[in-house]
C-alpha cells in the first residue's frame, strides 16, 4: 500500500534530512545514457522519488531496469547523466560511498555471503550503519526465523528466507534509500506476499523505497509511483491508480504509444 | 627411539611451515590469490631485518617490529597496486604477475646481497642452546619458540578473521566483492589489510628461518615456497589450524624420509605434496571435496 | 534459384572463408627464404655469432611451447624445466652409451615426451592454480630424482661425450644446425597444430571452455596433446642446451633444471604476445636484444625483463604482436578463418 509519511516523525533526522520532506526528491535521476560494452541498456531515463514513496520500476527482461539499479548504487558507471542523492550530485562517487551516504541496495539474486552465517552477513551490513532504528535486534523482530538460524551459514537456506536476510542485511545499514531489485525472481506467490508485508514497516521507520519488479500486479499493489521501461526508454510514469490495465500492458510490452 | 625424536622435531619443524603458511592461507585460502612469490617474501623479510640492523643499530629484537611494519607496508601496497589489477584479469595474470614478481624479486636480492647465504645472528646463547626430554630426545630452545610462535600467530590470525569486523569484512569481500561494496565496505582497503597482514607474517617466518640458519635468495622459490604451499594444501585451504596439521604432517615426513637417507628430506616432502595434490586435492581438513 | 525476400545472389558471389584478412600468401615463400638464409650462416659470420643465435634459438623452441600451451591450451606451467632436463639426460645416457648426441637429441626429445604421458596423468585434473604449483613441484621433484645417481652426475652433471671428435669450428656449425633444426620443426609443428581441427579445438577451449565441452569438444584429449607436444619441444630444446655446454648440469649456471628457463620462455611469450604464433618470435627477438644490452649488468636483464612482462600483462594483455595485430590486422602465420560475406546483387 502506499504511503505518504514524512520522514519527520518516524526517527531523529537532521534538519536536512527534513526539509527533504518539503520539496527536494530523494532521488533524482537525470537524463541517464547507460552503456553495457556496446549494447545501450538504458536511453535518456529520469526519475524523480520523493521522501516516503514506494516508486515502482517495471518492464519486461532486459528493459534495463536492473541496469538502472545498479547505476544508481555506483555498480556500474552511466555514460552521460546524472544521479543526485539529496540535490547532491554522486555520480562520480564509489559504490561503498554512496552506502554509506544513505542508499542501501539488495542485489538482484539476494548475493548473501555463503561462508559467513546469518548474523555475519547482518553484521556486515551494519558496518558502516548510520544511526537509526533498525539495528541487529529489530530486523530478527521483522522476520522472527532468523532468531534460531543465526549461527546457520546462509549457502543452505531457502530462496525465500535468502530474500529475507538479505533486505535485513540492507536494512540494519539504515539507509535513506531502499533499492530492492527483483524481490520475487524465483520465490512462490505466499512468500513474496510475506516480504512485501513488512513494507509498511520500513517505511514507517522513514526510509522511501525504489523497487523494481517484473510482476506488475504486485507493483500495483505496494507502489505510490509507477514507472515503465521498455529497452532502456521510459514508456510510462505517474501514480498506478492513474492507469488502465491495458495502458499499463501497452507501455510493458510496447504497443502503440502512451503517456 | 629415533623414530620419536624425528616425529617430535618434524612437529616443531612444523611450526616454522605453518609460519610460512599462514601468510598463504590468508592469500590463497580466502583472497584466492596463487602468490607464486610468496616464499621469496619470506626471504625479503629476512634480508629487511638484516638490513634494519645494519642501518640503524637496534638491537635485533626491535628489528623485528619494524621489519613487521615495513613488510605489512609493502604489502598494502602491492596488493592494492599490482596484485588487485592482476586479480581483476583473472587467473593467468594474477600467475604471471606474481611469477614475475618473484624473478624480480630474487634476482634483485642478489644484485643487492650477493648470492651468498648468511644467517641472522642473535648473540644469544640460550636460543642456541637444548634441553632434552627424557634422555635422548634433544629440544632445541629455538625450534620450540618458533612453534611457539606459530600457535600464537594463528591463534591470533584465526581470532581476528573469525570474531573481529575486519575479519568479517576479509571474509565478506572474499566471497562477494560487489555485495559487500554495497554494504559500505570498502574492498580494496580491505584486501589491502589482508594482504599487509599476510605480508608480516611470512616476513616474520622468513626471520625465523634466518635465525635458524643459513639463507639465501634463492631459497624463496625452491624450498620455502614448496613448504608454504604444501602445508597449506596438504591441511586444507581455507583452515589455519589446518594449516598447521599440514606443516607438521610436511615437517614429520621431511624428517623421517632423512632418516632413511639423508638426501631423501626434501624429496619426501615433494612426494607427499604430489600424493595429497593428485588424491586429495581438498587437504585433510576440508569436508567437501571442491571440484 | 532464387531465394525469397530482398536479394539474389549472383553465381560466384557465394560467402568467402579465407585464412587471412589479407593475402597474405608471399609469406610462406619469405619463411622459406629466412630459413635458408640462416642455414647459411655459419659459412659466413664468426662462432661467436651463431653461438648467440643459436640461444636465440632454444628461447623461441621453449617460447613456442610455453605459448602453446598457456595460450592456447590454458595450462600455465611453471615446471617446464623438467623436460628440458629430462630431453638433456636422456641424451647423456645414450651418449654414455656410445650413441652420439646429435643422434641422440630426437631420442631425448621423445624421452621426455613419454615422461610427460605419467606426469599429465599426475596434474590433469587440477585447476589452474594448482596445476602450476604441481607443475613446479613435479619439476622439482623430478630434479631432485634425478639427482639421486652418481652414475649421471648427481647434483654436479657431468661432460657430455661423443662431441669430442669434432673440431672447433664444425662442431659449432653442427651445434647451430642442431638448434635451427629444432626451432624450425617447433614452429612448424605448432603452425600445423593450430591450423588443424586440434587447433580449432584449442581456440575454443580457450575462448570458452564450458561452452566447447556441451559442445562435445574432448578437452581433456587436446590439451593432453599440448602436453605431450610441449613436453616434446622442450626435451629436444634441453638437448640443443647440452650440446651448446658441452656438459648436462642440473642447477648450476644455466642447468637444465634451473627454473630460470621457464622464466625467460613465459616472459619471452608474454612480451611478444601469448596466444599468437607471431608472438613468440617477436619476443625471442626482444629477450636477446634484452640479455645482450644488459649482460654485463649480471641479473639486471632478468629484473626488466620480469617488469616489463608485468607491466605488459597489467596494460597490454595481447603483448607486442598484439598490438600489431590490432592495428594492421596481418597474419604471418594464418591459423584463423575470416569471413567475407555474400556480395547481394540488386533486386531484378
Amino acid at each position: 500500500m502506499t504511503t505518504d509519511a514524512s520522514p519527520g516523525g518516524a526517527i531523529p533526522c537532521t534538519p536536512r534530512e527534513a526539509a527533504g520532506a518539503a520539496g527536494t526528491p530523494i532521488l533524482e535521476v537525470r537524463d541517464l545514457t547507460v552503456h553495457h560494452g556496446q549494447l545501450r541498456a538504458i536511453s535518456d531515463v529520469s526519475i524523480r522519488v520523493r521522501p516516503g514513496e514506494v516508486y515502482a520500476m517495471i518492464g519486461a527482461n532486459g528493459a534495463g531496469k536492473s541496469t538502472l539499479m545498479r547505476t544508481i548504487a555506483g555498480l556500474h558507471s552511466p555514460t552521460s547523466g546524472q544521479v543526485l542523492l539529496d540535490g547532491k550530485d554522486v555520480t562520480r562517487m564509489r559504490p561503498e560511498r554512496r552506502a554509506t551516504a544513505g542508499i542501501s541496495m539488495v542485489p538482484e539474486g539476494r548475493r548473501l555471503f555463503p561462508s559467513l552465517t546469518l548474523e555475519e552477513n547482518l553484521k556486515v551490513g551494519a558496518s558502516y550503519a548510520r544511526k537509526g532504528s533498525w539495528d541487529i535486534p529489530a530486523v530478527m523482530e521483522l522476520f522472527p526465523f532468523m532468531e534460531e538460524r543465526r549461527n546457520q551459514k546462509t549457502g543452505q537456506m531457502s530462496g525465500g528466507e535468502q530474500q529475507m536476510v538479505a533486505i535485513s542485511r540492507a536494512l540494519v545499514a539504515n539507509p535513506r534509500l531502499l533499492l530492492l531489485d527483483e524481490l520475487s525472481l524465483g520465490l512462490a506467490p505466499v512468500i513474496v506476499q510475506r516480504i512485501y508485508g513488512v513494507l509498511p514497516r520500513i517505511l514507517e521507520s522513514g526510509v522511501t523505497v525504489l523497487l523494481v519488479e517484473q510482476d506488475v500486479s504486485q507493483a500495483r499493489r505496494v507502489a505510490s509511483y509507477l514507472h515503465c521501461l521498455l529497452e532502456g526508454r521510459t514508456t510510462l510514469e505517474g501514480p498506478p491508480a492513474q492507469f488502465t490495465s491495458e495502458q499499463v500492458e501497452a507501455a510493458y510490452f510496447g504497443m502503440g504509444g502512451v503517456h | 627411539m629415533a623414530w620419536v625424536n624425528d616425529i617430535i622435531q618434524g612437529i616443531l619443524l612444523g611450526g616454522l611451515y605453518a609460519l610460512f603458511a599462514c601468510g598463504l592461507s590468508l592469500l590463497f585460502g580466502i583472497m584466492k590469490v596463487v602468490n607464486l612469490a610468496h616464499g621469496d617474501l619470506a626471504i625479503v623479510g629476512a634480508y629487511v631485518a638484516t638490513g634494519v640492523i645494519a642501518v640503524t643499530h637496534v638491537q635485533f629484537l626491535w628489528s623485528i617490529p619494524i621489519m613487521i611494519v615495513l613488510m605489512a607496508a609493502v604489502g598494502y601496497v602491492l596488493q592494492r597496486s599490482v596484485i588487485q589489477a592482476a586479480l581483476s584479469k583473472g587467473e593467468l595474470a594474477t600467475l604471471i604477475v606474481t611469477f614475475g614478481l618473484s624473478v624480480v624479486i630474487e634476482n634483485g636480492l642478489q644484485q643487492f646481497f650477493t648470492a651468498n647465504s648468511r644467517s641472522i645472528g642473535t648473540n644469544s646463547s640460550l636460543l642456541s642452546n637444548s634441553f632434552s626430554l627424557g634422555s635422548q630426545i634433544p629440544i632445541g630452545w629455538l625450534p620450540l619458540g618458533i612453534f611457539v610462535v606459530a600457535v600464537i600467530v594463528l591463534l591470533a590470525l584465526q581470532f581476528f578473521l573469525s570474531r573481529s569486523k575486519y575479519g568479517r569484512m576479509i571474509r565478506a569481500v572474499a566471497d562477494d566483492r560487489e555485495a559487500a561494496m554495497l554494504s559500505g565496505v570498502n574492498a580494496r582497503h580491505v584486501f589491502g589489510i589482508a594482504a599487509a597482514i599476510a605480508f608480516a607474517t611470512v616476513g616474520l617466518a622468513g626471520v625465523a628461518y634466518g635465525m635458524s640458519g643459513q639463507f639465501s635468495p634463492s631459497d624463496g622459490n625452491s624450498s620455502i615456497l614448496l613448504w608454504a604451499f604444501a602445508s597449506v594444501v596438504i591441511g586444507g585451504l581455507g583452515s589455519l589450524w589446518g594449516t598447521l596439521l599440514g606443516g607438521i604432517v610436511l615437517g614429520v615426513a621431511e624428517l623421517i624420509g632423512a632418516q632413511i637417507n639423508p638426501s631423501y628430506e626434501a624429496l619426501a616432502g615433494y612426494v607427499i605434496f604430489l600424493v595429497v595434490l593428485v588424491l586429495r586435492p581438498q587437504g585433510l581438513t576440508a569436508r567437501r571435496s571442491q571440484s | 534459384m532464387t531465394v525469397t525476400g530482398e536479394a539474389t545472389l549472383l553465381p560466384g558471389a557465394a560467402p568467402r572463408v579465407t585464412r587471412s584478412r589479407r593475402n597474405v600468401w608471399w609469406t610462406g615463400i619469405v619463411a622459406l627464404v629466412i630459413v635458408v638464409v640462416f642455414a647459411l650462416l655459419p659459412y659466413y659470420v664468426y662462432a661467436g655469432t651463431t653461438a648467440i643465435l643459436d640461444q636465440a634459438f632454444v628461447i623461441l623452441t621453449l617460447a613456442c611451447m610455453w605459448n602453446l600451451l598457456a595460450g592456447y591450451g590454458g595450462l600455465v606451467s611453471v615446471g617446464q624445466q623438467a623436460f628440458l632436463g629430462l630431453g638433456a639426460y636422456v641424451m647423456l645416457i645414450l651418449a654414455m652409451h656410445g650413441v652420439s648426441p646429435f643422434l641422440g637429441l630426437p631420442l631425448g626429445a621423445i624421452g621426455a615426451g613419454v615422461a610427460a604421458v605419467p606426469l599429465w596423468w599426475l596434474v590433469s585434473r587440477l585447476r589452474t592454480g594448482y596445476f602450476a604449483i604441481a607443475t613446479w613441484v613435479l619439476a622439482t621433484a623430478v630434479e631432485l630424482f634425478i639427482e639421486q645417481f652418481q652414475s649421471i652426475g648427481g647434483g654436479s652433471g657431468l661432460p657430455l661425450p661423443g662431441l669430442s671428435g669434432f673440431g672447433p669450428t664444425l662442431l659449432s656449425a653442427y651445434t647451430y644446425w642442431a638448434g635451427l633444426a629444432v626451432s624450425v620443426l617447433a614452429l612448424a609443428t605448432v603452425y600445423f597444430l593450430l591450423r588443424s581441427r586440434v587447433g580449432l579445438t584449442l581456440t575454443a577451449i580457450r575462448d570458452d571452455e564450458t561452452a566447447a565441452r556441451s559442445s562435445g569438444v574432448k578437452v581433456g584429449l587436446a590439451r593432453g596433446l599440448v602436453f605431450l607436444v610441449a613436453a616434446i619441444g622442450c626435451g629436444a630444446a634441453g638437448g640443443v642446451l647440452a650440446i651448446q655446454q658441452l656438459q648436462v648440469v642440473p642447477q648450476t649456471s644455466g642447468g637444465v633444471f634451473s627454473v630460470q628457463w621457464t622464466a625467460e620462455m613465459a616472459f619471452a611469450v608474454i612480451i611478444g604476445g601469448i596466444g599468437t604464433i607471431e608472438g613468440p618470435i617477436l619476443g625471442t627477438i626482444i629477450y636477446m636484444v634484452l640479455q645482450q644490452t644488459l649482460q654485463q649488468y649480471n641479473v639486471w636483464y632478468l629484473i626488466t625483463l620480469g617488469l616489463v612482462a608485468i607491466a605488459i600483462t597489467l596494460f597490454a594483455r595481447r603483448g607486442l604482436w598484439g598490438l600489431v595485430d590490432e592495428h594492421l590486422g596481418v597474419r604471418l602465420f594464418p591459423v584463423g578463418y575470416y569471413l567475407w560475406p555474400a556480395s547481394r546483387a540488386k533486386q531484378p
